[in-house]
């Protein structure tokens, strides 16, 4: 019997009865992080860690949570079970379950790389790794985010000398907090939408931001012209946006590294940047987990699978109800 | 190099006309005059040919990147474009600053004849020291296939605003063989000379298709000219000074796969062009579309060849005489002075046909002529406005193409591949087949027709019923019945179906219809004329 299992709910440590992630409503669950495939309504306990339970008590509402801290250990019917930092968003984690010796960890989304505002990925030891593979392909290799960032602030700044406002759409947990932590206020103000300042909100009690104004039915034309405003992309084309007069569109993605992909979402400019570890991130926390398993859950699983077998590692795929294999979920709050 | 390539990123990122036109203009205006004349070639498909075959630029790429060769074959097909997967891959960032356009370009051209471990080092120097979106402009150049959304009207409306030479002048000034090689910016752009131009060819004037909803209500049927819409090649013919000139429309010259038409450098006078349909005519029948491949097909034409299929000029448009450019004739002067001009060298003295001209008072009556299409083996008809002048490429208002109805069938979807561009990572490509003695026969691929939610609805279809993968090619379930639209129909020894279908695509989904209830191959044979 493995120390986990995939069920049709998720999942599943049957010696400790939880679920990690599960996708439907159980007794006990144990959340990575907040994204809403991962973190799902339904369920009668959570247990998180403690930065994220602020964090899906804004999404899920009235919800019975109890968070612990990074690298603490709890113990559930013999099983070990600890969080540790996946760098994916703040309150993103690792999950580690340990039970006779034998450790098991399932990443949930993470990367590697530094983003400023989420704890930095930490590798743990395993036998068996349960990966998430969303940018398994080698095309997939990110810049130095601190370059993206600075054309970010360059095409804020043009915009401005041509009286253009910047509107900047990412993901509302963690993309746009990232994008907003990096922005440089020199320039002008920062406006937010509605869905995307509440999950900031949430999360300054945590990281320092720079200041923002959400855009109301007051806030004029004039107001916002040249300044810039974070909004999710479900807002492109909307009648929301064309209340901001003249604008020029960014949209931050590790999906828009594809010409084909940048030219579908017609925005004025895209931004390859992703919450997601790249080719060589997948590979390199793979080794840094000493694992011999490692299962691949969401994105290219069969490549990536593949890949590994031939490099001496024992993967195999496994389908989950994670993000899918196309493009980024994009919620409309 | 750099500065091209920069052009080409913000081609690529915007779909705004104007944007597209005030970038060109602006690389026009500031770029070096021998960089921005290669640039006004590659935007009109005129490349240097490939000095390496693909398959080596992957083997190479692969190797680079220290990546199996399988794993390199999937990236590719799942970005759907060469160029890209390598520049992807290839993952380094430019140090040195990239040669010059021209140079870079003349550097590809020289190295057809090297050896291949030159070619090699050359290549893969080009892609370590060059930066992601150069990298990609690099390999577009040395592969071909420039598709970025501009088109050569777009690029010359730019390079017009760039240099202040009119559009319709330079549409003209940029037609024919030339390649920045034997020309420069000043001698082809800005000041031509006639004299070197004897094989040049007017922009070709091209038809909107008819608004059948507006136009019969709104115009006067006394006001148009109708002809027959012939099921050939788009040819301009060109006599000047003792030779013969044959381009296409896409500017390709073609005079040595019609070695007949050279007979009319004796017939007809010098400094005439003639527009027409080039069609296979046999024993004083229209043949097939599909014949007319096989010529332009070979390389060389044999003797036996254009006896088996021969070909005549179907005239329909008189744009020079006399070394005069007629194009701001009225139509109806034109078709006169070209019937005047052909009375002595028609079929089967020369290689020649005149498409015949309907005056007709009512729209009734061009309703009727519609009808003879098949019998008459053309698509449909022309609609053109009798006083109006020869225009440059697409532009609405003088020429309508009216086509018969297409025809129509329901298939089963078996095959789906991802698509390209913009549908990069979507399956957008489909195949599609039809019943024959209890067995799935494809017989058409189409990928067009549906909208953008259809497209997603059958991309989750693909993903979710894949029997087996053939690398970006997926085995589908069938199960899903398509009604696939087409124009023209033949018999085809090259397709399994034996026949062959023109511009096959998706007229609807027949979500009512299951796979048992889609059409067998009998039933297209039908429709064979």
């Amino acid at each position: 019997m493995p120390l986990l299992e995939f069920t049709s709910k998720g999942i599943y440590c049957k010696q400790a009865n939880v679920y990690l992630d599960p996708w439907r409503g159980v007794d006990k669950a144990l959340i990575s992080h907040g994204h809403s495939d991962h973190a799902r309504w339904g369920s009668k306990r959570y247990i998180t860690e403690q930065t994220n339970v602020p964090i899906i008590q804004h999404r899920l509402g009235n919800i019975t949570v109890s968070g612990k801290k990074y690298n603490e250990t709890f113990s559930i019917n013999g099983v070990q079970f600890s969080f540790h930092p996946a760098g994916h968003v703040p309150g993103s984690s690792q999950i580690r379950a340990e039970y006779k010796g034998e450790v098991w960890v399932f990443t949930g989304d993470y990367k590697t790389q530094a983003d400023g505002i989420s704890t930095p990925f930490e590798p743990v030891h395993c036998h068996t790794f349960i990966t998430e593979s969303t940018f398994g392909l080698p095309v997939f290799q990110w810049e130095d985010p601190k370059k993206t960032h600075e054309s970010i602030n360059q095409w804020w700044a043009v915009n401005q000398a041509k009286k253009t406002t910047s509107l900047l759409m990412g993901y509302s947990l963690g993309k746009v907090q990232r994008l907003l932590k990096h922005l440089d206020p020199s320039i002008g103000k920062i406006y937010t939408h509605g869905a995307t300042e509440h999950m900031t909100e949430v999360l300054r009690q945590f990281i320092d931001f720079p200041q923002t104004e959400r855009i109301t039915r007051d806030t004029t034309k004039k107001e916002i012209e040249g300044n810039l405003v974070l909004a999710p992309p479900a807002v492109m084309g909307s009648a929301w946006m064309k209340k901001l007069g003249r604008v020029s569109t960014g949209y931050a993605s590790g999906w828009m590294a594809f010409r084909g992909a940048r030219r579908r979402r017609a925005v004025d400019r895209a931004f390859v940047l992703s919450d997601h570890a790249d080719w060589s991130g997948l590979l390199s926390a793979i080794k840094a987990t000493g694992c011999e398993n490692v299962i691949t859950t969401h994105g290219y699983i069969e490549l990536f699978a593949q890949y590994l077998n031939e490099q001496g590692w024992n993967a195999r795929t496994q389908k989950t109800q994670y993000a899918s294999e196309t493009e980024e979920i994009v919620t409309a709050e | 190099m750099r500065r091209f390539a920069a052009l080409i990123e913000t081609l690529d990122t915007t779909n705004k006309t104007n944007k597209k036109v005030e970038a060109l203009a602006n690389y026009f205006q500031e770029a070096p005059k021998t960089d921005a004349l290669w640039a006004v070639a590659l935007l009109s498909h005129r490349r240097p040919s490939r000095p390496v075959t693909t398959t080596l630029m992957r083997a190479w790429a692969a190797e680079l990147a220290e990546l199996p060769e399988w794993l390199f074959e999937e990236s590719y097909h799942i970005v759907g474009d060469l160029a890209e997967t390598i520049a992807l891959l290839v993952h380094k960032e430019g140090t040195a600053s990239p040669p010059s356009l021209k140079d870079c370009i003349e550097d590809i051209i020289a190295l057809k004849p090297k050896t291949e471990e030159e070619k090699k080092n050359y290549i893969l120097n080009q892609w370590k020291s060059l930066a992601h979106f150069e990298r990609f402009v690099f390999n577009k150049i040395l592969t071909g296939g420039f598709r970025i959304g501009v088109s050569q009207k777009l690029m010359t409306r730019a390079l017009s605003k760039a240099v202040g030479v009119d559009e319709t002048i330079l549409a003209h000034r940029l037609m024919g063989q030339w390649s920045p090689l034997n020309t420069t910016f000043d001698r082809l752009i800005l000041h031509p000379n006639p004299e070197d131009q004897i094989s040049q060819p007017y922009p070709f004037y091209l038809a909107y298709p008819i608004e059948e909803d507006t136009f019969f209500t709104k115009e006067d049927a006394k006001d148009w000219n109708v002809e027959h819409k012939w099921d050939g090649m788009r040819a301009q013919l060109i006599l000047r000074k003792g030779k013969h000139f044959l381009w296409s429309r896409g500017e390709e010259l073609f005079t040595d796969k019609f070695p007949e038409l050279e007979l009319l450098t004796k017939q007809l006078p010098s400094g005439t062009v003639i527009d027409g349909e080039l069609i296979p005519f046999k024993d004083n029948n229209i043949g097939n579309f599909q014949d007319l491949q096989k010529r332009i097909g070979r390389k060389t034409v044999s003797q036996k060849l254009q006896k088996d299929i021969p070909i005549v000029l179907m005239a329909y448009d008189l744009l020079e005489l006399d070394g005069k450019d007629l194009r701001e004739l009225p139509l109806w002067k034109r078709q006169q002075q070209l019937k005047a001009l052909l009375k002595n060298t028609i079929y089967p003295k020369a290689p020649l046909l005149l498409s015949e001209v309907y005056c007709l008072s009512t729209w009734d009556q061009v309703r009727k002529e519609r009808e003879k299409a098949a019998e008459k083996r053309s698509e449909g008809l022309m609609i053109k406005q009798r006083e109006a002048a020869y225009g440059v490429g697409r532009k609405k208002g003088g020429w309508w193409k009216w086509k018969s109805d297409p025809k129509s069938i329901d298939a089963v979807l078996t095959y789906a591949m991802r698509g390209h561009g913009r549908r990069t990572n979507l399956y957008t490509d489909y195949t599609f087949a039809l019943w024959n003695k209890g067995e799935l026969v494809t017989f058409a691929k189409a990928y067009s027709g549906l909208t953008d939610a259809e497209i997603k609805k059958l991309d989750q279809f693909v993903k979710q019923n894949t029997l087996d993968r053939f690398g970006p090619v997926r085995q589908v379930k069938p199960s899903l019945v398509f009604e696939i639209a087409f124009e023209g129909i033949a018999p085809s020894s090259r397709h399994k179906s034996g026949i062959a279908v023109r511009f096959p695509r998706i007229s609807r989904w027949r979500h009512d219809k299951k796979m048992e209830d889609a059409n067998c191959l009998d039933d297209l044979k039908q429709l064979l004329p």
